[in-house]
């Protein structure tokens, strides 16, 4: 099973500078738990306590993951999961 | 130093302008490598508010997925901040996740003169760059 997993930059410092790692899992929260047991740390900068950190955008293919069931959306094999940093920022 | 065409530089100041009092936020994209300014992208700001922006979510993804596709990279990352000064607040740091961008920030405190200043952000450090104003010196021709 193979799912592929596009990584911004500023996360490749996990994966080797990969643009694009592969793992598996039947959903989300347990995708990244196999990428997390090959990239250590990965699964932290996307995951705290509540779930997916807020400022994190994750995609299955075209869609935006907290509109389907966030760490519980199911994946399969073929699909492509994106992460995008948000860009934000503020007055203070 | 960020190098960046007058017209870009304008269209930059004018969306600040027009969405003030809230802040306004885009993504001039160029060809990966190049560091050159080419492609004004101005964003939504999810927000809508005079003391945050946001991306939409959607809207970076296909905007992000385009560049990819086209062979671009965001050389500037832009905002405004409308009653503070035009320099990256702790947030803005916090957030910055594109390492290799120019982080330009306008500020319309002032009804007739924008201040407009660039930084590159790089692991939460700020350092404030020169900003070039000048014509591209090689490109399709004059606009």
């Amino acid at each position: 099973m193979a799912i592929e997993v596009r990584i911004p930059t500023i996360l490749r410092t996990y994966t080797g500078g990969a643009k694009s790692v592969e793992g598996s899992g039947a959903t989300l929260g347990d995708l990244l738990g196999d990428l997390d047991s090959r990239h250590s740390g990965l699964r932290e900068r996307l995951v705290d306590g509540s779930g997916l950190r807020r400022f994190v955008n994750v995609y299955l293919n075209d869609e935006d993951v907290r509109f389907l069931g966030g760490l519980e959306t199911p994946v399969k094999d073929g699909d492509t999961v994106t992460v995008l940093p948000a860009v934000a920022g503020g007055r203070r | 130093m960020l190098t960046i065409a007058p017209r870009l530089r304008a269209k930059i100041v004018a969306h600040a302008r027009a969405d003030h009092p809230d802040e306004a936020c885009g993504v001039i994209a160029g060809p990966a490598g190049s560091d050159r300014p080419e492609r004004f992208i101005p964003m939504l700001n999810a927000e809508r508010s005079p003391t945050f922006y946001r991306f939409d979510s959607m809207e970076q993804f296909r905007v992000w997925r385009e560049m990819d596709e086209r062979g671009e990279e965001p050389v500037v990352i832009y905002h405004s901040h409308t009653a503070t000064e035009a320099y990256p607040s702790r947030t803005d740091v916090s957030y910055a996740s594109e390492p290799g961008a120019h982080y330009v920030v306008v500020s319309t405190r002032d009804p007739d003169e924008a201040e407009f200043r660039s930084f590159r952000i790089v692991d939460g450090t700020t350092t404030e760059e020169e900003v070039r104003i000048a014509a591209e010196a090689a490109g399709p021709g004059p606009e």
